[in-house]
C-alpha cells in the first residue's frame, strides 16, 4: 500500500514536469486529466483505520468526476472549436521552465523537511508534492500565452492545493469541500465561456492579443 | 440571517428565468429592498450569538452590510434608468449576476467559518467576471479575462492559506476547526510558523481581491471597462468584504501571537498601494481608470489604518463606509458622463458640468469628498488615521501618508476639472443621454449621506466603528 501511494505522489510530480515541457495542448489536457484521476485515488490510499469512509469516498468521487472527467471534456471542446494544437512561443521557454520547476521541487522538499507538521505524522511526500505542484501551476499560468494553457496552469495550481487539503480531511466539513470542488468547476466553466468569446472576437486563443489596456 | 443570503439568490433565479427583459430590472430593485429591510431588521433586533454557528451578525458585519445595502439600493434604482437606455443588450446575466454578487457579499460579511468565507469569495469573483463583459467588445473581454485569471490565482492562494491555518490548529490541543471563534480561543496553541505562512498567503489572496498593490493589476482594466454600476459595487462593496476577510484572519493572527508581523505586512502593502496610486493618478487621461487607482489608494488607507491600531483602526472602519458610499457617487456619475459623451478620455470629454447639470457637479463633489476635503465624511476618517499615526509616534508613516494624499489630490484634480469644466459644444454627443432622476438621483442621495456622515456622525455609528476596531485591538 505504501509503495503504491509513493508511486502516485511521484507520478503527480512527473506530470507537473511533463506539462512544463509540453507544447501539444491535447497531450497537456490528457496529462491534467490523469493527474486529476490520480488525485482522486489519493484520499482512498491515505485512508487509515475505518473512520470517515463515507466522507473520503464522497471526496474521491467528486474529485474524479470534476477533475478527471468534466473539466478535461470542457477543455477538449475549447481546443476543438478554436482548432489550435500547440503552444508555439511561450513567454518562458520549455527548457527554462523545466529548470525553474526543478528548483521549485528541490525547494519544496527542503521547506517541508524544515517545517514540522503540527498534526502529527503524514505521508513524507505529501507536503513537497503539494508545494511543487502549486509552484508548477503558477509557472504555467504566467509563462504561457495560450488561454487554454493558462487555464490548465490554474487547474494544476488547484490540484496542488487539493493535495495539501488531504492533510485536513478530518477538519474540513464535507460542505466546504463540496463548495471548493463546485467553485473550481464553475471557475473553469466561466473561463471556458470567456475563451469562447476571445476566440470569436480575435479568431485566436492567444492572450498576446489581449494587450490594449495599459497605462 | 440565512434569509438575507438566500433571498437575493432566489431572486437571481427568478431573474434568469424571467422572459421579459424590460421588467427584469425590477427584480434587482426587489432584491435590494428585501436586503435593505433584512439588514435593518437585524440591526433593530440583533440575533443572539450562538456557540459554534457559522454565521454571526458581529460589528464587522454590521458596518459593512449597512454600507453595502445602501450602495446596492442606490445602484438598483440607477439600474432602472441605465438598463432602460441599454435596451440593445440582453440584461439577463447582468441582473442575475448582480444578485448573486449581493448574496456572496452578504455571506462573506456574516461568515465566521473561513472555509465558507473562501467559497463565497470565489463565488463573488465568478459572478462578476461575466458582468465586466457587458459591453461585449474586445476591450471589455480583455478586462474580464484578466480579472478572472488574476482573481482566480489570488483566490487559489487564499485557499492554500486557509489550509495552512487549519493545519496550524491541527496539533494536539489545537481547535481542529476553521471557525474564527475556535481559532481565537485556541490562540497560543496554534502552531506559529504555520499561522505566519497562512497570514502571508491569505493576505496575498484576499489582498488581490481588495486590489492592494502590487496585486492590483486587474483593477484599472476591470473598472475602466465595466459599466459604472458594476464599478460602484466592486469598488464600494466587494473590496470592503475582501477587507473584512483580511481583518478576520488578522484577528486570528493576533490571537496566535504573530500580530506584530501581520501589522508590518499590512503597513508595507498599504504604503505601497498609496504610493503607487499617486504615481499612476498623475496625468491619467481616462477618468474611469483614474477612479480605479483611487480605489487602490483607499484600500491602502484601510490597510494602514488597521495596521496602526488604536483610534486609527476605528477610523479605518469609518472609512470603509465613507469610501464605499463615495465610490458609489463617483462611479455612477462617471458612468453618466461616459454615456453622455460616448468617451471616457479627457481628450474628448469637456464641460460635463454644463451638459449634465447634476452628474457633472456630483462627479466634482465626489472627487472633493474622496480626496479628503472637509466637510465630507472621508475627511474625518482619514483625519482619524493620520492623527493615530502621529499620536503613536509613527511620524514617517503619517508624513508619507499626507504627502501621497497631496499628490493624489493634485493629480485627480487635473483630470476631474478637465472633465467638468469647459465648453461641451465641440465634444462628442450621444443623443438621449441627459440626466434623469433615475440615473442622477441615486448618486445625489449617496452624496448627501456622505455629507451627512461628515457633518454629524450619530453616536450609535461611532460606537459601532469602535466595536469593530476592538476586534483587532483598536478603538476610539
Amino acid at each position: 500500500m505504501t509503495s503504491l501511494t509513493d508511486l502516485v505522489f511521484i507520478l503527480v510530480v512527473v506530470i507537473d514536469f511533463f506539462l512544463l515541457a509540453s507544447s501539444r495542448l491535447g497531450a497537456a489536457i490528457r496529462a491534467v486529466a490523469t493527474q486529476g484521476a490520480l488525485l482522486a485515488a489519493l484520499p482512498l490510499l491515505l485512508l487509515e483505520g475505518g473512520h470517515q469512509v463515507g466522507h473520503v469516498l464522497l471526496l474521491a468521487a467528486g474529485a474524479l468526476a470534476i477533475k478527471g472527467a468534466l473539466i478535461p471534456w470542457l477543455m477538449f471542446r475549447a481546443i476543438r472549436e478554436a482548432s489550435i494544437r500547440r503552444e508555439m512561443e511561450p513567454i518562458v521557454g520549455f527548457v527554462p521552465s523545466m529548470v525553474l520547476g526543478g528548483i521549485g521541487v528541490a525547494l519544496a522538499f527542503a521547506f517541508s523537511s524544515r517545517l514540522p507538521l503540527p498534526g502529527g505524522e503524514a505521508h513524507p511526500y505529501l507536503v513537497p508534492t503539494a508545494l511543487s505542484t502549486v509552484w508548477s501551476g503558477m509557472l504555467l499560468v504566467v509563462s504561457r500565452r495560450k488561454a487554454v494553457n493558462q487555464v490548465l496552469g490554474f487547474l494544476v495550481l488547484e490540484n496542488g492545493v487539493y493535495v495539501f487539503g488531504l492533510l485536513l480531511t478530518g477538519i474540513m466539513p464535507v460542505m466546504v469541500e463540496a463548495g471548493v470542488l463546485l467553485d473550481l468547476f464553475a471557475a473553469v466553466f466561466v473561463m471556458g465561456i470567456v475563451m469562447f468569446h476571445i476566440n470569436r472576437e480575435f479568431a485566436s486563443l492567444d492572450t498576446e492579443k489581449l494587450s490594449a489596456l495599459k497605462d | 440571517m440565512v434569509l438575507l443570503i438566500a433571498a437575493p439568490l432566489a431572486l437571481a433565479l427568478v431573474a434568469f428565468a424571467m422572459p421579459s427583459a424590460r421588467r427584469r430590472p425590477l427584480v434587482l430593485l426587489a432584491g435590494a429592498l428585501v436586503h435593505a429591510a433584512g439588514v435593518l431588521a437585524l440591526l433593530a433586533a440583533p440575533p443572539p450569538a450562538r456557540e459554534g454557528a457559522w454565521l454571526a451578525f458581529d460589528p464587522l458585519a454590521r458596518v459593512t452590510l449597512l454600507t453595502a445595502t445602501a450602495l446596492f439600493l442606490a445602484s438598483a434604482v440607477y439600474a432602472q434608468g441605465y438598463l432602460a437606455r441599454r435596451a440593445d443588450r440582453d440584461n439577463r446575466v447582468f441582473v442575475g449576476g448582480l444578485l448573486v454578487l449581493l448574496s456572496a457579499m452578504t455571506t462573506v460579511a456574516l461568515s465566521h467559518h473561513l472555509g465558507l468565507t473562501w467559497v463565497a469569495m470565489e463565488a463573488s469573483t465568478l459572478s462578476t467576471a461575466p458582468l465586466i463583459y457587458f459591453n461585449q467588445n474586445a476591450r471589455s473581454l480583455e478586462a474580464a479575462w484578466k480579472y478572472l485569471l488574476i482573481g482566480s490565482l489570488g483566490i487559489a492562494l487564499a485557499l492554500l492559506g486557509t489550509f495552512f491555518l487549519a493545519l496550524a490548529g491541527a496539533g494536539p490541543g489545537g481547535p481542529k476547526s476553521l471557525l474564527v471563534e475556535d481559532l481565537l480561543a485556541a490562540g497560543g496553541a496554534l502552531s506559529r510558523p504555520w499561522v505566519r505562512a497562512a497570514f502571508v498567503f491569505l493576505l496575498v489572496g484576499y489582498g488581490t481581491k481588495m486590489g492592494l498593490a502590487p496585486l492590483h493589476s486587474w483593477k484599472p482594466d476591470a473598472y475602466g471597462e465595466a459599466p459604472g454600476i458594476l464599478g460602484a459595487l466592486l469598488a464600494g462593496g466587494l473590496t470592503n468584504f475582501a477587507f473584512v476577510s483580511v481583518v478576520r484572519v488578522f484577528q486570528v493572527t493576533i490571537a496566535a501571537g504573530e500580530g506584530a508581523f501581520a501589522r508590518d505586512a499590512l503597513m508595507a502593502l498599504g504604503l505601497l498601494s498609496i504610493g503607487l496610486a499617486a504615481v499612476f493618478v498623475v496625468g491619467q487621461r481616462d477618468f474611469k481608470r483614474m477612479l480605479a487607482y483611487s480605489s487602490v489608494e483607499h484600500m491602502g488607507i484601510l490597510a494602514i489604518g488597521v495596521s496602526l491600531g488604536g483610534a486609527a483602526t476605528a477610523g479605518a472602519f469609518f472609512h470603509t463606509m465613507n469610501n464605499g458610499l463615495t465610490k458609489g457617487v463617483l462611479f455612477l456619475s462617471a458612468g453618466n458622463i461616459h454615456r453622455a459623451f460616448g468617451s471616457k478620455s479627457t481628450d474628448e470629454v469637456h464641460g460635463a458640468g454644463r451638459r449634465l447639470p447634476l452628474s457633472g457637479p456630483l462627479f466634482l463633489a465626489g472627487f472633493l469628498a474622496i480626496t479628503g476635503s472637509p466637510p465630507f465624511g472621508p475627511f474625518f476618517s482619514e483625519f482619524a488615521i493620520v492623527n493615530g499615526a502621529f499620536g503613536a509616534g509613527r511620524y514617517w508613516v503619517g508624513g508619507l501618508f499626507l504627502a501621497f494624499l497631496a499628490v493624489i489630490f493634485v493629480g485627480m484634480a487635473a483630470t476631474v476639472l478637465d472633465v467638468v469644466q469647459g465648453d461641451p459644444s465641440d465634444a462628442p454627443r450621444v443623443p438621449g443621454t441627459g440626466d434623469s432622476w433615475l440615473t442622477a438621483g441615486p448618486p445625489l442621495a449617496l452624496m448627501l449621506v456622505v455629507l451627512a456622515l461628515g457633518v454629524f456622525l450619530p453616536a450609535g455609528l461611532k460606537d459601532l466603528f469602535g466595536a469593530a476596531a476592538a476586534l483587532v485591538g483598536g478603538g476610539w
